[in-house]
């Protein structure tokens, strides 16, 4: 219980503090800065999160060469510093002759877009069911959460596979399977910030001011539970992309030719003992970037979670 | 406690019945025709298709074809898999000890090394050691295991390399090793064959290691988290007022709190496990359900699918009872309710 | 030579903000079989001059003294393994939360039995006759059966009990009280004070008594040390300290207790103690002193046989050339809420 006083006085302090000149919004951004650069790794997470990004942006432009182009006569190519290394092709060529780099760069692509629609469907989904089941309980809060429950015993990637076997492979409906399977996360989350939030004072007085259900549930009491939400949100990024990755790996995910990394591994899988760069550079990328996404994550929960603040 | 068991077990039923239903369905949404596949490429007259569909139950009403399938389970039948005619439960037994005993060497792993190290980091906390520690962890935590799989088998089986650990599958084709529990450890101990258990362990090493790997980054960063929690009670003071060694302050009286929320972390790792066992048991060619699992699901195997989930889920939701029977057995605050 | 003896105590702790100096120069002394209290508001550094004597705060704490001496053994210069030998056998200590004070996940009976197995070793049988005996001495009933029960299966005046059993187990020779009827319903207060006064009769130990309740100290201690933002304002056996308090902090603690209290408004304190950022220039006490003046604020006061001020009061009233005796003197009465 103290701990969501905290937040409420953690968001609500700036707001009292109106009569300065800058806005309460950049002020609470300025706070939240504050807490988030002190933890080091978060700001090196950060960087290489928004290298990334850039790659992924202006991958066309920088890439080298086309990610699909097969240079026949350069097959299996070792990184440019090894003995037999093309400064043409920094980082090799794979069995087909394709250039490892500029399929990398377009591959960033693919694995930030799916981390971010898995994202966008669980948490609207998820937070929609959850505060929906914390707010009208009864048979209905009963069914959603027993679902939940279901989709929970089902180990994730099994899940995501069998709808993946049911909806065709390919990078959309791996997306669209992987949300599924993260959707009990956030139910879980909101229904219980709903739960909490809702027998509050500052709710009732605004249920008798004659808030409608759907104002209460979107305007009063969502922004109140929104911290874990984002931490969750900022987790699910990070797991989204290694799914994403191991169902293309499993050759259910995006199809080849695609430069998808997990893809990538699966296509380099039989040359792991003669040629280590087309196994080792996909999965480099793959660890770097989540890696950074969770440095990141952990950064948003002690700038978030004012249970973790100091005084 | 009975009451508390028997209210967890009571929440359990709608849940299976859920997953026997989201198996069920599943299945039928699968595209294709579940007699033609069984059928292969050699095709079947129209007359063997609707009496195979009949053998089948497939021509039933949907309901009732949900209703001999619940029966079933009760009876312990499962169906038959399409592809080796043997009963499914039969073809999962074969195989679930396969992934016990990785799964059981993957989390000894893990928490051996995870739980003293989460440790070490919370009395050692904002130390050089804390911090390349918790740096480790995250990195295992980040990692997709099954590159993390490729890259050791490069570093540790390649020729050029170490070259010390076998690539694939759980003994050498060099022992023949009778089948008497179905954990290959202790077969290949029973067997008279010299140098069995020794191949049969090596064979376990790098899967092991990447199978734990996740699961040794969660316990060691839970661990962690919560001893720096608890080295901060009262009752931490206490002891020390008591003039207890450390040894015994974190040892005994700190850990002993911590273990409430680590094992029941390390509890929740078996959706975990069992979900990494997919991969890691693709890269090793592990004979174990979840190879068994994506095989069935490429080879359209309705029923070995359908059967499948519903053991998997089975087995989490069990292990999950477990771990909250647990939580009440270490937690005397949960123990003694009633009074 | 006194049991205990510490000349000159400092303790410092590095915070984001600095140094802050939570103890300062505190003397403390008691004898065989003494009773001592420490009085003080919250903040005053009353538990953490007691604590850096158990060796119990954190690293972040800088611990300085002239002389810590216990039994003859100095216990600035022990090593951790040999303070462990004398912490919770010869001297102990008894925290204020006594629900938190105790592991939720062990036994009454083993954690008392911890205690006297690291100190005294013994057989399992012995050890449980003794924790028996123990329990039946600071009066919890039924000994036998509450062995086994665990912390949050009692309440907190009979935790605080089984505390005061653990910590006593071993026959230590000095035991720190710090608070320890703070958390608890007032009736039990009353019921454990007693029983630590008679305990300490009948063991002949010393017992130092930290607490912020002046009525709790007329009616148990010998000897009181009077704290106030880590510093020792006054030091003088009870009877004295009561009839002719010396420093006007002391003066105003007894002002302001309900049996004293003449007009009618309970009178009060103004202000806080000074924490780490607010802390004044010159006596630490002058921004709530009714008596000081532009000395107080500018010059840190020394030692006056006991009292730490510039100007000693005699009767409440200020001596030693206090500038304005008369005038500011009456007028600060008031505002105290009467007259003594």
């Amino acid at each position: 219980m103290s701990q969501v006083q905290n937040t409420l006085d953690q968001n609500e302090t700036p707001q009292t503090e109106a009569p300065k000149p800058i806005s309460p919004f950049r002020q609470q951004m300025r706070e939240f800065w504050f807490y988030f650069s002190e933890n080091k790794g978060a700001v090196a997470g950060l960087f290489f999160f928004l290298f990334v990004v850039l790659v992924a942006v202006f991958a066309d432009v920088i890439a080298p060469h086309s990610p699909i182009e097969q240079y026949r006569d350069f097959i299996l190519i070792p990184p440019a510093w090894q003995e037999g290394g093309n400064a043409e092709f920094l980082l090799g060529t794979d069995p087909v002759g394709r250039d490892l780099l500029s399929r990398l760069m377009h591959g960033a692509r693919f694995s930030l877009y799916a981390g971010c629609i898995v994202i966008v469907i669980s948490l609207s989904i998820g937070v929609m069911l959850g505060l929906s089941a914390g707010f009208f309980r009864g048979m209905y809060e009963t069914i959603v959460m027993r679902v939940m429950d279901v989709i929970l015993s089902i180990p994730s990637l099994l899940m995501a596979l069998v709808l993946v076997a049911i909806l065709g492979p390919g990078l959309r409906n791996a997306m669209i399977a992987i949300s599924i399977t993260y959707l009990p996360h956030y139910v879980r989350l909101a229904r219980a910030s709903a739960v909490a939030e809702s027998a509050r004072d500052y709710v009732t007085a605004s249920r008798v001011a004659g808030a409608g259900t759907w104002r209460l549930m979107c305007i009063t009491i969502l922004p109140n539970c929104m911290a874990p939400l984002i931490v969750q949100a900022s987790l699910s990024f990070s797991t989204a992309i290694l799914d994403t990755a191991a169902l293309g790996f499993l050759g259910m995910g995006a199809q080849p030719p695609a430069s998808e990394w997990g893809t990538m591994l699966a296509e380099a899988r039989e040359f792991i003992l003669s040629a280590w760069w087309v196994v080792t550079f996909p999965g480099v990328a793959i660890l770097l970037t989540v890696l950074s996404i969770n440095l990141m994550g952990d950064g948003l929960r002690d700038a978030l979670d004012p249970k973790m603040k100091r005084s | 406690m009975i009451r508390f068991i028997l209210t967890k077990l009571g929440l359990l039923i709608p849940t299976f019945l859920g997953v026997t239903l989201v198996a069920f369905s599943f299945i039928r949404m699968l595209p294709g025709d579940p007699v033609e596949l069984l059928a292969g490429e050699r095709g079947v007259s129209p007359e063997r298709h609707a009496e195979l569909m009949a053998t089948l139950g497939f021509d039933k009403p949907l309901w009732e074809q949900y209703f001999s399938f619940l029966v079933g389970i009760l009876h312990g039948d499962l169906g038959t898999s399409f592809s080796s005619k043997q009963p499914v439960l039969e073809e999962f037994f074969v195989r679930f000890p396969a992934t016990i005993e990785l799964a059981t060497c993957a989390i000894i792993f893990a928490a051996l090394i995870g739980l003293p190290a989460g440790i070490v980091a919370a009395v050692k906390r904002g130390s050089a050691f804390d911090h390349t520690l918790m740096g480790i962890s995250l990195t295992g935590y980040s990692m997709p295991i099954f590159w993390w799989g490729l890259l050791l088998i490069i570093l540790f089986s390649s020729p050029d390399m170490l070259n010390l650990t076998p690539v694939s599958g759980r003994i050498s084709a060099l022992f023949w090793v009778d089948t008497q529990t179905g954990f290959m450890l202790i077969d290949s101990l029973l067997s008279d064959e010299k140098g069995a258990f020794k191949s049969a362990a090596a064979h376990l090493v790098l899967p092991t290691i990447v199978l734990g790997t996740i699961p040794m980054a969660i316990i060691a960063r839970q661990t962690r988290s919560a001893m720096l929690e608890i080295l901060g009670e009262d009752y931490v003071r206490t002891a020390k007022a008591k003039g207890l060694s450390p040894f015994r302050i974190v040892g005994i009286h700190a850990l002993r709190n911590a273990l409430i929320t680590v094992i029941t972390v390390i509890g929740l790792q078996v959706g975990v496990l069992l979900a990494g066992a997919i991969l890691t048991e693709t890269i090793f060619s592990w004979p174990g359900i979840g190879k068994w699992m994506i095989d069935s699901i490429s080879r359209r195997d309705y029923f070995a699918v359908q059967g499948g989930i519903v053991l998997i889920a089975s087995i989490v939701m069990l292990v999950n009872l477990l771990v909250d029977f647990m939580y009440g057995l270490i937690n005397p605050r949960i123990l003694h309710r009633r009074s | 030579m006194s049991l205990l003896e510490i000349r000159n105590l400092s303790v410092e702790f590095e915070t984001a903000h600095g140094l802050f100096r939570a103890v300062d120069s505190v003397d403390l002394e008691i004898d065989q079989g003494e009773m001592a209290a420490i009085v003080g508001e919250s903040g005053s550094g009353k538990s953490v001059s007691m604590l850096a004597l158990m060796g119990l705060l954190p690293w972040t704490a800088r611990i300085t003294a002239d002389r810590m001496n216990f039994d003859g053994q100095d216990l600035l210069t022990i090593s951790q393994k040999e303070r462990r030998k004398i912490i919770g056998k010869d001297i102990s200590m008894i925290f204020q939360e006594p629900m938190t004070s105790l592991n939720p996940c062990f036994t009454v009976g083993y954690q008392i039995m911890e205690v006297i197995k690291e100190h005294l070793g013994g057989t399992k049988k012995e050890l449980e006759a003794r924790a028996v005996e123990l329990l039946g001495l600071v009066g919890i009933p039924a000994p036998e059966s509450r062995l086994r029960a665990f912390p949050h299966q009692m309440s907190g005046g009979m935790n605080q009990r089984v505390m005061i059993a653990m910590m006593i187990a071993c026959n230590p020779r000095l035991l720190i009280a710090d608070e320890p009827t703070t958390a608890l319903d007032v009736t039990i207060q009353a019921q454990i004070l007693e029983l630590l006064q008679d305990l300490q009769h009948k063991r002949g130990m010393a017992l130092v008594l930290i607490t912020h309740d002046m009525g709790v100290v007329a009616e148990t201690a010998e000897v009181v040390n009077v704290q106030y933002a880590g510093q020792q304002v006054e030091r003088q056996n009870v009877v004295d300290l009561f009839a002719r308090p010396q420093h006007p902090y002391t003066h105003a603690l007894l002002s302001a207790l309900p049996e004293r209290a003449t007009g009618k408004r309970l009178p009060s304190i103004p202000g806080v103690v000074p924490g780490l950022l607010d802390r004044p220039t010159g006596c630490l006490f002058n921004p709530r002193c009714q008596f000081a003046t532009d000395k107080c604020r500018s010059t840190p006061p020394a030692l006056h046989s006991k009292v730490l001020c510039h100007y000693p009061l005699v009767d409440g009233k200020p001596t030693n050339n206090h500038p304005g005796v008369s005038s500011q003197g009456s007028s600060g009465q008031e505002a105290l809420g009467g007259n003594v």
